[in-house]
């Protein structure tokens, strides 16, 4: 049971970042723009965030309303982040996947050259934890207080709370019907009246706050508020694509796909701690390998009938119909 | 009207193709300039003028580190750049390029040949480590339908955390107390051309002779046709009978190979220190080359010929790069100005020509008018 409860209170928090990104991810696609820059997005919106909890980590405000307010920067930074990939992609018509490698290589070198000019260091470095031991109420509830409501952070609730918005409005508003006409047949969509430019350039913004959130996030839950130009966010970027191809671009089978894949995660780095994994005698490295390797086992088994929309990755051009 | 028929037009030229990507990639490079340059401003106003003055003469004075430098570089190039030329993008050029290094260290290390079969057997292996990891994604695309983006992304990180765990365990290549590899039996580094002043050794003929050479399967052999024919259009290469599928693969396999190549260039080169070879530090990091590699490739338009010019640039600014850090800066600004040109480099045909556009609404008469005073003059 001890393991059990260490296990989920691990998982969560890494499991969020995935959650937030890849649902971004979806939206950017169900637009018709491939966002593959979501790596970069993820670190942009991390390192303001970061630098954000630097500065007021010794105003006096609790943690979690720093976290809330960091938050929000990161979503702002990771929305203005995103405009760059959305005016390639719509305006200049470019090539999405190769515009997006570039914005995933400007962000870790931007990061290292600034924090080593100012800071000494190779990233931003905080002092502040974010952790909740337990939390009033929700804590004690029998079973399910341990399992999901101690040890954690607060980024677990918001991350859950975004689920349901996303959900809803890509399900159930009239915006969204419209987002997800744009990834499948944008003639059609602009030949009714929808500005097929502006959806775009909205998938890709709500990409763009998502995954900085999203970033902003792992920095809190995986890497204890500091963010490395080195590391980066370690491929989670990439990572919340494989999620989002294995939940199907639906974000019920998106939220089951990230925590698959965090689980796998958080199993690989306690490999010690459970004696039937530790007593086998596999190198570790193998055990961080597995989520990469899972996804492609994953996506061998499921791309054959892929629910990709048909639109993504073509800019979209009004003349040529 | 002379000059016409004297075969050599100025008109035909700019026009052409080839001269309209020659002057996207100028623009993107002069863009990814001006950005780095402005970054600098904002990081350091009072030096950034003399860093820039590195960054734009400081390669000058090391000519020989350039190609030095550049030998990986023109290998990586020309592995996106031969997949390119299929449609197909290989950002896995990477763990290609690291699977290639570790096998070039393997054999070098663990083989006991003797004279230049060494070092010769050693790239080779390199190859064969980079076709590999060219292989998975090249199969997975064309038999399992995966998108070979995701597919090569993964393995880039699978094969880093194999090759620095392979390495680490591995007392005979791994020296823990400076946590790097060990320097290689000189037998199995590259011979040095013995330029004064750098080390640039027999890698770089090497890697030119290995782009004409593919040049050649591009232009004069049936599979490069073939292979050029599906990038221009899938279906139509597939209805015209052209085998797609084992086109994938094999293209995906030579690209990993030319990566591979480059990682056992980068490793078996001797290093400065005399007798010493370059060495790896395991440290859980993607290697950069594979994603410089494509910023060599757009800017040498996919064109193999055109990739040993990239990188030549791209490498030179790079040493500039590390100079800047006399003035204050670090050489990650390089890794900006290489990002921002891929950008760029994304959509510089279209804003090209759309600025063409531009200017030929706005000035069209002048430049009309300014045309006919040039003919005149070379008339007489």
């Amino acid at each position: 049971m001890e393991l059990i409860n260490y296990l989920i209170q691990n998982t969560l928090p890494v499991a969020v970042p995935l959650l937030l990104v890849a649902l971004g991810g979806m939206f950017s696609e169900r637009s018709g723009v491939i966002n593959i820059a979501l790596e970069g997005i993820m670190l942009f919106g991390a390192f303001f965030g970061a630098l954000f909890v630097l500065v007021v980590q010794n105003s006096g405000m609790t943690p979690q309303t720093i976290l809330l307010l960091g938050m929000v920067i990161a979503a702002v930074s990771g929305l203005i982040y995103s405009l760059l990939l959305a005016f390639a992609a719509v305006n200049m018509k470019a090539n999405q996947v190769i515009t997006g490698t570039a914005l995933n290589m400007l962000i870790p070198a931007a990061i290292l050259l600034f924090s080593k000019m100012f800071f000494g260091s190779d990233g931003v470095t905080t002092n502040i934890s974010f952790y909740i031991r337990k939390m009033p109420f929700l804590g004690s509830i029998p079973i399910l207080g341990p399992m999901f409501f101690q040890n954690t952070y607060l980024t677990v609730i918001i991350g859950f709370i975004f689920l349901g918005i996303s959900t809803v409005l890509l399900y159930k508003t009239k915006f969204g019907l419209r987002l997800r006409a744009c990834g499948e047949h944008p003639h059609a969509a602009d030949s009714v009246g929808i500005n097929v430019y502006v959806m775009r350039y909205a998938g890709v913004s709500l990409s763009g706050i998502l995954a900085g959130m999203g970033g902003f996030f792992y920095s809190v839950g995986v890497m204890d508020g500091n963010v490395s130009g080195h590391t980066g966010v370690a491929g989670f970027g990439f990572l919340a694509l494989a999620v989002m191809i294995f939940g199907q671009w639906k974000p019920g089978k998106i939220v089951l796909a990230a925590l698959f894949f965090a689980f796998l995660r958080t199993l690989a780095y306690s490999v010690s701690l459970i004696p039937f994994l530790y007593n086998l005698g596999i190198d570790q490295t193998y055990y961080k390998m597995l989520p990469y390797l899972a996804t492609m086992f994953v996506l061998a088994l499921t791309s054959k009938k892929s629910r990709a929309p048909k639109a993504e990755g073509i800019p979209y051009d009004k003349s040529s119909r | 009207m002379v000059e016409r028929k004297d075969g050599f037009n100025l008109k035909a030229i700019t026009k052409s193709k080839g001269f309209s990507s020659f002057t996207a990639a100028l623009m993107a490079i002069f863009l990814g300039l001006a950005f780095g340059f402005i970054i600098m401003l904002i990081a350091n106003p009072s030096n950034a003028i003399s860093g820039f003055r590195y960054i734009m003469f400081g390669g000058l004075r090391r000519i020989g580190d350039v190609f030095y430098f550049a030998t990986p570089l023109i290998m990586t190039g020309l592995a996106v750049g031969f997949a390119f030329r299929m449609g197909l993008f290989n950002i896995g050029a990477s763990g290609q390029y690291t699977m290639g290094l570790f096998f070039a260290i393997y054999v070098g290390f663990m083989w006991n040949l003797s004279g230049p079969a060494h070092w010769i057997v050693s790239i080779i292996a390199g190859m064969v480590g980079g076709m590999i990891f060219g292989f998975i994604p090249g199969v997975f695309k064309a038999l399992l339908n995966v998108n070979e983006v995701i597919t090569s992304i993964m393995f880039n990180y699978i094969g880093m955390y194999f090759v620095d765990m392979k390495i680490q365990n591995n007392a005979a290549m791994y020296n823990s107390s400076m946590t790097r590899t060990r320097y290689l039996p000189e037998s199995s580094q590259l011979p040095s051309l013995g330029v004064a002043g750098s080390n640039v050794s027999i890698g770089i003929i090497l890697a030119i002779l290995l782009a004409i050479a593919l040049y050649i399967v591009l232009e004069k052999t049936t599979f490069g046709y073939e292979l050029k024919a599906t990038g221009f259009n899938k279906f139509a290469a597939e209805y015209a009978g052209m085998k797609g599928k084992r086109n994938i693969i094999l293209t995906m396999m030579i690209s990993g190979g030319m990566a591979g190549i480059g990682g056992a260039f980068a490793i078996l080169a001797p290093s400065e220190i005399a007798g010493s070879s370059m060495t790896y530090e395991p440290i859980n990091i993607i290697a950069t080359a594979g994603f410089t590699g494509i910023a060599v490739s757009l800017l040498g338009n996919s064109h193999p010929l055109g990739i040993i010019f990239s990188a030549s640039f791209i490498s030179y600014i790079q040493r500039g790069g590390t100079l800047t850090s006399l003035v204050g800066f670090k050489p990650e600004i390089i890794d900006i100005v290489i990002a921002v040109i891929i950008y760029f480099s994304a959509f510089a045909m279209i804003m090209n020509t759309s600025i063409k556009k531009f200017l030929i609404d706005k000035f069209g008469k002048k430049k009309k008018n300014k045309s006919i005073i040039n003919n005149g003059e070379g008339v007489e």
